[in-house]
């Protein structure tokens, strides 16, 4: 990185940027900081409110809630798929296994994973596609041929040899996720980024000599954030039903465990006669990421600078 | 320009080359042969099969063996599954299909996908933004394999408008193209109504919309240009996902498109076939993410290519 | 703004066109389904389950080929549709020595290639010649190991192909030398790797021995069965023709057979509901009980297989010290409630396996069978050292990922943790990383099938003697694999079953192999087929199969709408 280069320059004046574009500004400005002023938007947005709530509510119910219902694995073979009851809600399974249980419990599994490989895509592409989009010329063409790289190597292979070297591994699950699902991000990002480079706020930045890592963090991923967040709430559901994809690989959750993933796709095969098997997995998905959407809605409203002056 | 683009080529090829060097050590590694069957042969047969496919060879001389006649006539080989076609027989069947239930695909899902983001960003928080984003929404989170079943029972069965499967007459692309659409549109139109939510808060447009620029012109010159970068950005893989065919929606449709040999010829250890495909894939990834990178330019002047 | 004059111009101009695309498309609405089509024309439609991998019948060695190159290819004997007898096929007659081993066949004056060249027994010769060769590395030469010099000749250890017991004494004259007077031969001479391939036609296309001779594509192929092969487009269908040159062309009443590769039972299912198939390859387990109270479309048969646990029980490979005890494999066999699993798990009619060879042809019967005995499996399970099951160590079940293998390796699961408490989990890999690990031994129990080559016990416990490739157990019983061998020179007579029962004795009560179920074919198929009987080795030949336009059309369940 040729920041060590920009250092030996004369020490910048410090700098305003103009208000409208720059987030950073809001700081020294009013006493609070961006993220105050984006929660008290967040809070006053009531949808976005109620969204949070329930998917925290979801979330509690996941990972609480199988402590209570019946054991996700027992069975009961004479009682091959049966329809809703009040004692099993969600009816049962092919192995006479309560569904409420194992949504619940799938839940578990499936939040964790869809979190983590949300969160490893996102630093990495979202920090990624900044550098290579901001630093350009020869180093943008080295990461992101980098990426393509990465994006075009066999997905099966790559899974299986992964697990030849570090056995089953739920850890491995994350890595197997969050390598491929990074990729994307940073190119949404880079053409983001490629786009604000030229705009006067960065160059006038530049020009000032500002370090590039402040840059970078306080004026060009700010104002990215509202493609990302986008393409954040994307990745989740694909994350999710990736992972019943790897469990077919014999990676992810091992059976008799499930995930919405794998309840889903089970589920499909008898969608015709057993639509309950499908529709309770499925809507637990649909609804998480419902709220997970408008969430993201309201957080990119509210992180957006421009947004108060409407 | 023209500058760029040539770099660009000549880096796509050491790409290529990277990415089928390293496919070709991996696939070797993975546990399987492309032999090894339910009922398994007497290691002496095994042994001859093997020598017959020269794997019985350190893995550098089988890579000058493969990438040999690859360089000098585009040699790909024959396929270790299908025995008697090869690599580039089977590839040259299925591409066109796939691109041509790409083509329609992308269709739909640009028309659909753009046109549904550029509307709900207009009409922010009225009914024309909930329904096309909700619907978007359930395109995401319905996967394929439950979206063609429906379609297929809904009108191929209980209409007989279609038939279920095949790829022969022009009504049996209309399924298997809106599947794929769908999904795509789903992806598109959130993106853009991101990124037009973005643009239309800013002055220019505003500056536009003041000295009273027709609300169309508006948002054809000023706004959809930087609206649908994300979109562009999100382009080149999912072009090259398009055009390959998707695994899913061929299986279920039953299209002798490309995907399908994808996930096939991995999960049969058919070398030959892996490395096709993945020499493919690989500069459609190229030639796609520089299409969309010259498209970013075109759409947005301040972007430069250097 | 937008004016709301516009967006109104908008919509009222989308609905038109969206009702003319529909209109447009909706014109074509409920033509004659293929299949009502097909009744008429003598066209059979098949779901063949998958795509071929060569056509070449001593090049593949799957179930796929086998129903494609059974229309193609005839050999030596076909069988009866009905009770598989051998049946004259290219040979019209054969005579046996009195010591059992040599085989004389007739070829039949009439037998030709699709063109026009007669079938000599010289054709067989070399047909089989190139199988066995070690250069063309045929996956199933194995199968023709009980010829003398066979398997010498196809592991190099003969080069000199006139000392290997089949000869042309005339042109239409073919003698086989056995081994040993194996009363299953002449049933093994229905499988296609006893079939012969015209020599000249694949030496004019490419070289004897080379794997990817174009000599099966439809431009060049020759073929000697009752249909030529008219079109193959990969992965999506592949027709045949009547033949006009086959010896018994007057008894071939379908004009063409339509085989499409759907890998996906729901795809077939699908596909067969719209009418586009005559009949599936399997069909998907959760429509079976929707089927049965439809109508009659719907088979359910008993098949020439079984469906088993493999245990490592290797002393130096196995990795569970407590497998390598024959009271504790017993002691699994012993607590698995196989009726439970049939009934209540696979639900396809399969039946309960308490023996490793399935009941069926030539009235086979096992002696000592298994039974469901928790109390007997945990008062084994103490004799070996581990009461209650305590310190056994932790069970893998290596299965390939599949929807009915996880069922079956769930419900097994938690009886071995109910009745004996052992810890069990489930290991799913692909399948060619599942099948590595089977055949390096590198598992602790492993999920299996077989399923007969032919009708023979034979078929099942051959594969269990010492050394052979389909072991894979460690299992190794020198007085086992005596009786195999011997029971091949007893004839058929009550010795040989008597014989046969031992070794499987033996089998089950050192119990390298768990049976859990006898295989059933389930699958879908039109009244309006006929000729089409059901058999142990679910084998119909197609010569016999005709279509019945008067048929009415079958009642098929509403799914979806009904609930």
């Amino acid at each position: 990185m040729p920041l060590v280069a920009e250092e030996t320059q004369p020490p910048p004046e410090p700098f305003e940027a103009p208000p409208i574009l720059d987030v950073a500004s809001h700081e020294g400005e009013a006493g609070h900081s961006l993220w105050q002023d984006a929660w008290a938007r967040l809070r006053r947005n009531r949808l976005a409110v109620i969204c949070g709530g329930f998917l925290i509510a979801i979330a509690v119910l996941c990972f609480v809630g199988p402590l209570f219902t019946q054991d996700p694995n027992a069975q009961e073979l004479s009682r091959y798929i049966t329809a809703p009851t009040w004692e099993h809600w969600m009816g049962t399974d092919t192995h006479g296994r309560d569904l409420f249980a194992r949504v619940l419990a799938g839940g578990r599994v499936s939040l964790m994973v869809g979190l983590c490989a949300t969160v490893v895509s996102l630093v990495i592409g979202v920090l990624y596609g900044t550098v290579a989009g901001y630093l350009g010329g020869k180093v943008d063409a080295v990461m992101m041929r980098f990426v393509d790289a990465v994006y075009a190597m066999p997905f099966i292979i790559f899974v299986i040899l992964l697990m030849v070297l570090f056995g089953r591994n739920f850890l491995l699950l994350f890595v197997a996720l969050g390598a491929v699902e990074w990729l994307t991000m940073a190119r949404i990002v880079r053409g983001q980024v490629m786009a604000l480079r030229r705009t006067e706020f960065i160059e006038a930045a530049d020009a000032l000599g500002l370090p590039k890592s402040r840059i970078i963090f306080r004026h060009l991923i700010p104002n990215t954030l509202g493609p990302v967040i986008v393409f954040t709430t994307l990745t989740i559901p694909a994350i999710m039903l990736q992972e019943a994809f790897l469990s077919f690989l014999g990676l992810g959750v091992p059976p008799p465990d499930a995930s919405w993933g794998t309840l889903i796709n089970e589920g499909a095969k008898s969608m015709e006669e057993y639509p309950w098997l499908l529709l309770f997995p499925g809507l637990a998905l649909a609804v998480t990421l419902f709220s997970l959407n408008f969430l993201g809605d309201g957080l990119r409203d509210a992180l957006d600078p421009r947004a108060s002056k409407d | 320009m023209l500058k760029f683009i040539a770099s660009r080529l000549v880096q796509t090829v050491g790409v290529v080359w990277l990415v089928a060097t390293l496919t070709f050590v991996l696939v070797r590694f993975a546990p399987g042969s492309p032999f090894d069957q339910e009922r398994n042969v007497s290691p002496e047969i095994k042994a001859n099969m093997e020598k017959r496919y020269g794997l019985d060879q350190p893995v550098w001389k089988q890579y000058v063996n493969y990438f040999g006649p690859l360089i000098a006539h585009g040699d790909f080989g024959p396929s270790f599954k299908y025995s008697n076609r090869t690599v580039t027989e089977i590839i040259g069947d299925a591409l066109p299909i796939s691109f041509e239930m790409g083509f329609w695909a992308l269709l739909v899902a640009l028309t659909l996908g753009v046109g549904a983001g550029v509307l709900a960003s207009l009409r922010r928080n009225t009914a024309l933004d909930w329904l096309p984003m909700s619907l978007s929404l359930v395109g995401i989170s319905v996967p394929i394999f439950v979206v063609g079943p429906l379609l297929i029972v809904t009108f191929s069965i209980h209409l007989g408008w279609f038939n279920v499967n095949g790829w022969n007459e022009p009504a049996d692309r209309v399924l298997p193209s809106l599947t794929l659409g769908f999904y795509y549109a789903a992806y598109f139109a959130r993106l853009t109504r991101g990124g037009m939510l973005e643009v239309l808060s800013q002055d220019f447009i505003r500056t536009a919309r003041a000295k009273g620029a027709s609300e169309g012109r508006v948002v054809l010159r000023h706004a959809l240009r930087g609206g649908v970068l994300p979109v562009v950005s999100f382009l080149g893989p999912a072009l090259a996902g398009i055009v390959t065919g998707s695994f899913t929606i061929e299986t279920i449709f039953h299209i002798p498109g490309l995907g399908r040999y994808f996930i096939q010829a991995a999960l049969n250890r058919d070398y030959t076939l892996v490395m096709g495909t993945v020499i493919l894939f690989a500069s459609l990834i190229g030639l796609l993410n520089l299409l969309a990178d010259v498209l970013l330019a075109w759409l947005n002047p301040r972007v430069k290519l250097d | 703004m937008i004016t709301l004059c516009r967006s109104t111009s908008l919509r009222s101009l989308l609905l038109p066109a969206l009702l003319a695309t529909l209109a447009l498309v909706g014109t074509g609405c409920k033509k004659a389904t293929r299949v009502a089509q097909g009744n008429k024309d003598q066209i059979f439609h098949y779901g063949n389950g998958g795509e071929p991998s060569d056509l070449d019948p001593q090049n593949v060695q799957g179930v796929p080929e086998h129903h494609i190159i059974k229309a193609l290819f005839e050999g030596l004997v076909t069988m009866h549709p009905k009770d598989l007898s051998a049946q004259p096929g290219v040979a019209e007659r054969w005579e046996v020595s009195p010591d059992g081993k040599t085989f004389t066949f007739t070829l039949r004056a009439n037998a030709r290639w699709s063109d026009g060249q007669p079938v000599t027994a010289d054709d067989f010769v070399q047909s089989y010649e190139r199988i066995l060769n070690p250069k063309f590395a045929a996956p199933y030469a194995e199968n023709l190991y009980l010829m003398v010099g066979a398997e010498e000749y196809n592991k190099g250890k003969l080069t000199d192909f006139t000392q290997v017991g089949v000869k042309a004494p005339e042109k239409r004259k073919l003698q086989i030398t056995l081994r040993a007077p194996a009363p299953f031969f002449i049933g093994m001479l229905r499988h296609y790797s006893w079939f012969p391939v015209p020599m000249g036609t694949v030496t004019k296309f490419g070289k004897k021995y080379d794997k990817g001779n174009p000599w099966t594509r439809p431009e060049n192929i020759v073929s000697n069965g009752p249909f030529t092969l008219k079109e193959w487009k990969p992965n999506d269908k592949i027709v045949v023709q009547k033949n006009p040159r086959y010896w018994d062309e007057n008894s071939v009443q379908l004009k063409e057979i339509h085989f499409y590769p759907i890998d996906s039972t729901d795809t077939e299912e699908l596909a067969f509901r719209a009418g586009e198939l005559h009949a599936t390859n399997k069909v998907p387990a959760s429509k079976t009980d929707a089927y049965k109270q439809a109508g009659t479309t719907l088979r359910i048969e008993p098949y020439y297989g079984v469906y088993y646990y493999r245990v490592n029980m290797d002393p130096q490979k196995g990795s569970n010290p407590a497998l390598k005890k024959a009271e504790v494999r017993r002691a699994l066999a012993l607590s698995i409630d196989r009726e439970a699993i049939v009934k209540n798990v696979l639900r396809g009619g399969e039946l309960a396996a308490w023996s490793f060879v399935p009941p069926g042809p030539g009235g086979y019967q096992t002696r000592d069978k298994l039974k469901y005995d928790p109390e007997g499996a945990r008062k084994l399970l103490a004799d070996a050292g581990y009461p209650g099951g305590k310190g056994v160590p932790k069970i893998s079940i290596l299965i390939n990922t599949a929807e009915d293998h996880k069922a079956v390796a769930e419900a097994v699961q938690a009886m071995w943790k109910k009745e004996l408490g052992i810890e069990v989990e489930i290991n799913n890999q692909e399948w060619k990383v599942y099948l590595a690990a089977q055949n390096n031994m590198d598992y602790m129990v492993s999920r299996s099938g077989w399923i007969a080559d032919y009708p023979d016990p034979n078929s099942f416990l051959g594969i269990h003697t010492t050394g052979n490739g389909n072991n894979n157990t460690g299992f190794a019983s020198p007085k086992f694999d005596k009786l195999v061998v011997d029971s091949w020179s007893a004839g058929a007579s009550g010795k040989r079953t008597g014989m046969l029962q031992e070794a499987e004795g033996l089998l089950l009560a050192d119990m390298p192999v768990v049976p859990i179920y006898f295989y059933t074919r389930r699958y879908l198929i039109q009244s309006s087929v006929k000729g089409w009987f059901a058999n142990m080795l679910d084998d119909h030949p197609w010569k016999y199969i005709y279509l019945d336009p008067a048929a009415p059309p079958d009642r098929l369940p509403v799914l979806g709408t009904a609930r």
